[in-house]
This record gives structure tokens, C-alpha cells and sequence, in this order.
């Protein structure tokens, strides 16, 4: 383990750890970059899946996916999606002050961010009590007397296994980018040099928000 | 990484002070169990991933000789229907998700790609040696699930049966969702190595072919996985609970259960035979002392087959109500892959060509393998063909055949990787008689084994059936005898190789004077790979001829 000395200017100038078996710092960050991506890449097709499901049983059952999907609450789901597009913008704008080395503005973001985050939980929390209540569940859990088509309970599938597939991505990427918060706070060691750690947590976000874009026009307007 | 640099250290560290710039092998440097269990050397991970891979192998070999002597007779032999059922599904569970494919990626890319790159080390090392814990985490549950009731679907858990079976579907499948995480860690670890790793004078087209394959693999394994991935996670879920995504009893739709199936599992073939390739494209430069013919053939046609791997999966839904069309491209698209296949096998025929044939036990597995190949392969072609898949669909024809093709070829390469890199890995080398012996052994029982299964196949006797007619025996006890033939060929292997870990003699750097990069560097390597300043890479990898001074008229 080299670690290469933070001060060697003088100034506060961090510096991160070259792992010994990378060549140079550019490689390093752009081996965690592309790794990242190929992740992302990953995440993305483990959703397809979900897609190819929600395009086969939509084609199967027209009538059934069009009622269901007018049975959900537009405006929570809106909103939602504003909260989380709005939270993607404070997870870009940490990446923007981690490169110019602010760290408390870093800090300040990423919980701007997760309290968007909170707030997009706690809307979906209602949206699935509600449901959970009036019976619009998956299988054979389904009792919902609004909806009696063929192939209502197979919509709540997809959208319960997709939604929470989906919050599990949110958890997770609120985990990522706290870490990231604590170490802009306690260690303060981001810099023009070192924001790779804020970077791809950030490309998580987006990510988790690229998938709820697709994910609320399937599921709520169509 | 690892806690090495004290050794460099200058006198002040009394246990190292013999000899500054003697850099200990990476076998021996740090012995505590410790120092093995949170490595992050690729080439200790690589060792224990060969630990375990070794022995899954034992465990679903000896699964296959229950089978095998559970069809010895017509009726039952020695266990009942519903052993027989968790049977079969473990040894196809045990062989395809934790021995065929992270054998050649997992045991020899993880040693060998950081060696052939240059690189000190795989990109990512901390992930690497998470993947193997992710690997083992799930294979234990999955075996756990196996062994507490057992799970009767076979290794496809074609749903609607899956999501009913009251046997323990549920942990077996999350088991493998789990393995298939260490899949896509390696595989994004691999592709980003070759990617960023490579050591100044290493240009894309003078990657060894082997690193080529394990490339190609790894974007099947990055693109494919995650899909299989939702769709264990969706069997289980459905299975525990009933949401009825793939119950045509609730709407649902078995078919798109295999749809999302094959996706992954037919490209998984291809994980499985790529690096097998690539073991073949080294070994057959080797041992014919000539570089490869069709460099940029072999290394494309890696590619090609990665590439068109992916929209082959509905030949294995030609009966399943899926349209003529449909099944006709998608056999159209299979018999591609034999292209790109074809291709392979003549650039290493065309080496082996005039070459100076070195006839070792490596050697030895690639004769069994190129028959294995282009037998499975020519079969394939077969089954690729609507008309022909009818009647033989979910015969023994189809057992035999992918067998051939994924175990055999896949055997054959893991067999001479493992003969051909022994001397890197271990320093040491084993008895070349006794290896060309067990070579002979398993080339003549995996015939004897298989090739009965084809003429039962034919005959109609279809797969996974527990008992048969009488007219079936005589080829079955034949097929049982093979199998007997070959587990003795592995006996000997793991003899006389155990043998050589320990009292071979002592290897040298290159034993076999060949000219792969992973050769440069001593054997087996130090810690962080090369002593001193780097090799330098002038040449081209499998550079044992210079083809103009070769062409130079001796007879003018």
C-alpha cells in the first residue's frame, strides 16, 4: 500500500491511495469508472427483465393493464417522480463541489439527496398501504372487487416486484452516498483529485432514477 | 497489497535478512491460513477457487455415477423415483452453476489474465476475492437447500412445476441468483483488467488468445447474468408466494418463464466453452511449437460466437408452441455459431499443420477435444435443425449432445490447462507417463459413456426417465461402463497430480520453452507477479516462428 502524501504542497491538495498494481491515478479512476458502468449496465438488464414481463402480460392483457394502471394514484406518483429527479440534481451538484474540493457543500448535497430519498419512501410507503388495504395485491393475494379482469393480479405483480425491486435500488444507493457524506464530513479528503468515490455513487443515483423514469410512464400513464 | 514489502526492507527485519532480492514465490509468501483466506493475490484466489471448483467437480461426479448405475436396470437399482429426480438435478445443478462455469474464468483467468496482461495484479483485487466468497456463500445455500429435502425440477426449474414443487426450491434457487453475483463481479473485474491493465507494448491484437476468450466470455457473463439473475429471484418469489407471474393457472406464462430462461442459459454454454477455446488456441501453439494460424480469426471469432451465442436461445423451444418462424431463425442463427466454431477448429488444425508436434499430455487433451468439438458440434448442427429436433427433443440425443460440446470440450480444456499450467502454478511437474495413461483413459471412457447415449437417444429413450423399457439395457449398462472407464482416468489424475504438488521435480521457469507471456516471469510467480523492472513485450504472443525467415528457399 502506497498512500501518497497529502501535504506535500503545502495546501490541503488530498490526494488519494494508489493501489500498487495500477500504473498511474488516471488509470485507477478510469478502471473504477468503467467498472462502474459495467455495473450499471448489469442493474439495467436485471431490470429488462422486469420490462420484458410487464411488454409480454400488457400484450396479453390490454383491458386489464389499462384499468389497473388507471387504479394508481397519479399525483403521488408524480410527485415521486419529481422528488426523485430533483434528488438526482444534489447528487450531481455533490460530484460539482467534490471536484472543487468543498466538502461541507459535499455533505450538505448528498443530504439534500437522501432526504429526497426519505420523502420518495415514505410517499411509496402510502401508496403500497393503500393498497395493501383495498386488496390490489399480486396473485393470489389479489381482492380487489373494482378490478375483475383477467390479468389484474398479474399487473400488481410487476408492479410490486418492479417498485420494490426499485426501493431496494434506493436503499442501496442511500447507503452508497452516505458513506460518501461521512467521509466529506469526518475526513474532508475530497478534492480535484480525489471526488471518484462521489462519482460513481452519484452514477448509482442516476441510475435508480433512470429506472423510475421508465418505470413511472409504464406503470402509471399508459 | 498483500503484507509483503517487509521482505524488500532493508536488514532491519531479521526472519527475511538472507537474501534482500530473493522475492519468495507467491506460494510461499505469508503461510498462516490467514494469509490465504484475505488475499487479494489473483493467483491465490485463483488456487482456492481451484480448491473449491475441484471439489464440486467430486461431488457432481459422484451424483453422475449414481445416475449411471441407477440405469444399469430397467427397473429400480438403488434408490427410488424421487432420489432419482434430486439426483439428476443436483449433479446438472453442482456441474453447470459451480464447476463448468467458474472452472476456466474463475481457476486459470484469474491466474493467468493479470500474467498475460503484464498487469501486477486483476483491476479490482478486494472485489476478486469477494466474488470467491460470494461464489462459496452461495453455493453452501444452495447445497444446504439440496441436502434438507432436495429439489426434484431438474437444473432448468421449467415453471409451472418449479413454482408447485413443495421440495426446496426456494434457497436452491437464491443459492444460484447468489452464484451468478460472483459471475458478474469477475466478469466486469476481467473486462475492466484487460481494459486498463495491459503493460506497455501489450496492443490489443497481441493479447494471448486465451485473454481474448476470457474476454468474450466475460461480456456474456456481464450481459446475460442479471436476466437469470430477476428470474430465480421471480421462481422464488412466485414459489413462496403465489404471485402466479408463470402459473398459466393465474394468467401467467410459462413460456416466457423459458424466453428468460435461455437467454441466459444458452449464452451460459458459451461461458462455459469460450475459455476452453482459448486453452486450446495456447496449448495448440505450444505443443506444435508455431504461432496460431489466423490470429485475428481466432480472436474475432471469440467475439462472433459471444455475439451470436445471444440469439440462439429459442432452439431450445422449438416444441414449446413458439411460432414456425420463429423457430426457424432462431435455428438459422444457431447453426451460426458452428460458423464462427469452424473457424476456430480450422485455424488450429491449419497450426498443427507442418508443425513440430510436441506429443504431451496437454497435447493428448487437445486431440480429445478437438473430436469432442467438432462431434458435439456436428450434433448441434442437428439439433439446430426444426425438422430433426422434433424427434429427438429431450432424448438422451440431447444429453449426449451437450454433453459432448459444454462437458466434454470443457473437461478437455480444463484438463490441459491444468496439466499445462501445473508447472507455473506449482513450480513443479508431474509424470508425463502417467499423464498421457489417464489422458487415453477419459478420451475412451467420456466415448464410451456418451456416444451409447446418442444410439439410445435415437432409439427414443427420452431424458430423465427413471425407468425403461428392456431394449434400452445393453446401451445403458455400456454407457454405465464408460463412465466407470472415466471416473478411473480422474482417479489417476488426482493421484499422481497430488503426487507432483509435492515430490515433482522442480519445473523451471518455462518447461516447455513455449512462448506465451505468462511464461516471463518465474514459475511459480512472485507476489506481485514480476521480480524487477517489467518484461518488455516486442514480440507477438505464440511468436515461435518468423514467417518470412521461415519462407527463406533452402532448395534454390
Amino acid at each position: 500500500m502506497q498512500s501518497s502524501a497529502s501535504t506535500a504542497d503545502g495546501t490541503v491538495a488530498p490526494v488519494p491511495r494508489l493501489a500498487m498494481h495500477f500504473a498511474s491515478l488516471e488509470v485507477q479512476n478510469h478502471a473504477a469508472r468503467l467498472g462502474m458502468w459495467l455495473f450499471l449496465a448489469t442493474e439495467i438488464l436485471l431490470f429488462a427483465g422486469l420490462f420484458v414481463c410487464y411488454g409480454v402480460y400488457r400484450f396479453l392483457f390490454p383491458e386489464a393493464w389499462a384499468a389497473c394502471s388507471r387504479s394508481l394514484d397519479l399525483t403521488l406518483g408524480t410527485v415521486n417522480t419529481i422528488v426523485l429527479i430533483t434528488s438526482s440534481l444534489t447528487a450531481a451538484l455533490a460530484v460539482h463541489y467534490a471536484k472543487e474540493g468543498k466538502n461541507k457543500m459535499v455533505a450538505v448535497q448528498i443530504l439534500l439527496t437522501l432526504a429526497m430519498a426519505i420523502g420518495f419512501l415514505v410517499i411509496k410507503y402510502f401508496e403500497y398501504a393503500h393498497k395493501f388495504h383495498i386488496g390490489t395485491l399480486p396473485g393470489r393475494y389479489y381482492f380487489y372487487e373494482g378490478i375483475q379482469l383477467p390479468g389484474a393480479p398479474l399487473y400488481f405483480t410487476v408492479y410490486f416486484c418492479a417498485t420494490a425491486l426499485h426501493g431496494l435500488h434506493v436503499v442501496i444507493g442511500m447507503i452508497v452516498l452516505g458513506f460518501s457524506m461521512v467521509r466529506a464530513l469526518k475526513r474532508g479528503d475530497f478534492g480535484p483529485n480525489n471526488y471518484t468515490q462521489v462519482e460513481l455513487g452519484s452514477m448509482y443515483w442516476h441510475l435508480v432514477d433512470l429506472v423510475w423514469i421508465f418505470l413511472f410512464p409504464l406503470l402509471y400513464l399508459v | 497489497m498483500t503484507p509483503s514489502s517487509s521482505i524488500a526492507s532493508p536488514g532491519a527485519a531479521p526472519a527475511h535478512d538472507e537474501h534482500h532480492d530473493h522475492h519468495p514465490s507467491y506460494l510461499v509468501d505469508g503461510t498462516t491460513i490467514k494469509s490465504w483466506l484475505l488475499t487479494v493475490d489473483h493467483k491465490r484466489i485463483g488456487i482456492m477457487f481451484l480448491f473449491w471448483v475441484l471439489l464440486f467437480f467430486l461431488v457432481g461426479g459422484i451424483f453422475a455415477l449414481l445416475i449411471r448405475v441407477e440405469l444399469l436396470t430397467p427397473g429400480p437399482t438403488i434408490m427410488d423415483a424421487m432420489t432419482y429426480n434430486r439426483t439428476f438435478t443436483l449433479h446438472g445443478l453442482v456441474m453447470i452453476f459451480l464447476f463448468m462455469i467458474p472452472a476456466i474464468p474463475a481457476v486459470f483467468g484469474n491466474f493467468m489474465l493479470p500474467l498475460m496482461l503484464g498487469a501486477k495484479d486483476v483491476a479490482f483485487p478486494r472485489l476478486n476475492l469477494l466474488s470467491l466468497y460470494i461464489y462459496l456463500g452461495g453455493a453452501l445455500l444452495a447445497l444446504w437447500g439440496m441436502l434438507n429435502g432436495g429439489l426434484d425440477t431438474g437444473w432448468t426449474f421449467y415453471a409451472p412445476y418449479s413454482t408447485h414443487t413443495t421440495t426446496t426450491v426456494a434457497p436452491v434457487l437464491f443459492g444460484a441468483f447468489i452464484i451468478g453475483f460472483s459471475s458478474i463481479v469477475t466478469g466486469i473485474n476481467f473486462i475492466v483488467t484487460v481494459h486498463t491493465m495491459r503493460a506497455p507494448g501489450i496492443t490489443w491484437f497481441k493479447m494471448p488468445l486465451f485473454v481474448w476468450a476470457i474476454y468474450a466470455t466475460s461480456c456474456i457473463q456481464v450481459l446475460a447474468t442479471p436476466v437469470i439473475g430477476l428470474l430465480l429471484v421471480l421462481v422464488t418469489v412466485e414459489n413462496l408466494f403465489g404471485f402466479g407471474l408463470f402459473d398459466p393457472a393465474r394468467g401467467g406464462d410459462p413460456v416466457l418463464f423459458q424466453h428468460l430462461f435461455w437467454f441466459y442459459s444458452h449464452p451460459a454454454v458459451y461461458i462455459m466453452v469460450l475459455p476452453a477455446f482459448g486453452v486450446m488456441s495456447e496449448i495448440v501453439s505450444a505443443f506444435s511449437r508455431k504461432n496460431i494460424f489466423g490470429y485475428r480469426a481466432v480472436a474475432y471469432s471469440s467475439l462472433g460466437i459471444a455475439f451470436v451465442g445471444f440469439f440462439a436461445w429459442g432452439h431450445h423451444m422449438f416444441v414449446s408452441g413458439q411460432s414456425t418462424f420463429a423457430g426457424g431463425l432462431f435455428g438459422v442463427l444457431s447453426m451460426l455459431v458452428g460458423v464462427f466454431t469452424a473457424i476456430k477448429v480450422f485455424n488450429w488444425v491449419g497450426t498443427v499443420y507442418k508443425g513440430a508436434v510436441d506429443f504431451k499430455t496437454p497435447f493428448a487433451y487437445f486431440c480429445g477435444f478437438l473430436f469432442f468439438t467438432v462431434f458435439g458440434g456436428m450434433t448441434g448442427i442437428g439439433l439446430a435443425t426444426t425438422s430433426l429436433d422434433i424427434p429427438w427433443h429431450d432424448t438422451y440425443f440431447v444429453v449426449a449432445h451437450f454433453h459432448f460440446i459444454m462437458v466434454g470440450a470443457t473437461i478437455m480444456a480444463f484438463l490441459a490447462a491444468l496439466h499445462y499450467w501445473f508447472p507455473k502454478m506449482f513450480g513443479r511437474t508431474y509424470h508425463e507417463g502417467w499423464g498421457l495413461v489417464s489422458a487415453a483413459l477419459i478420451i475412451l471412457g467420456f466415448n464410451a459413456t456418451f456416444i451409447p447415449q446418442f444410439l439410445l437417444g435415437n432409439n427414443g429413450m427420452p431424458r430423465r426417465y427413471y425407468e425403461y423399457p428392456e431394449r434400452f439395457q445393453a446401451l445403458n449398462v455400456a454407457s454405465t461402463a464408460g463412465a466407470s472407464l472415466l471416473a478411473f482416468g480422474f482417479l489417476i489424475i488426482a493421484m499422481y497430480l497430488t503426487y507432483a504438488l509435492f515430490f515433482g521435480k522442480v519445473a523451471g521457469k518455462n518447461p516447455w520453452r513455449s512462448k506465451g507471456y505468462e511464461w516471463l516471469t518465474e514459475s511459480p510467480p512472485p507476489t506481485h507477479n514480476f521480480v524487477g523492472p517489467q518484461p518488455t513485450y516486442p514480440e507477438e504472443p505464440h511468436f515461435y516462428v518468423d514467417p518470412k525467415k521461415a519462407e527463406v528457399p533452402d532448395a534454390v
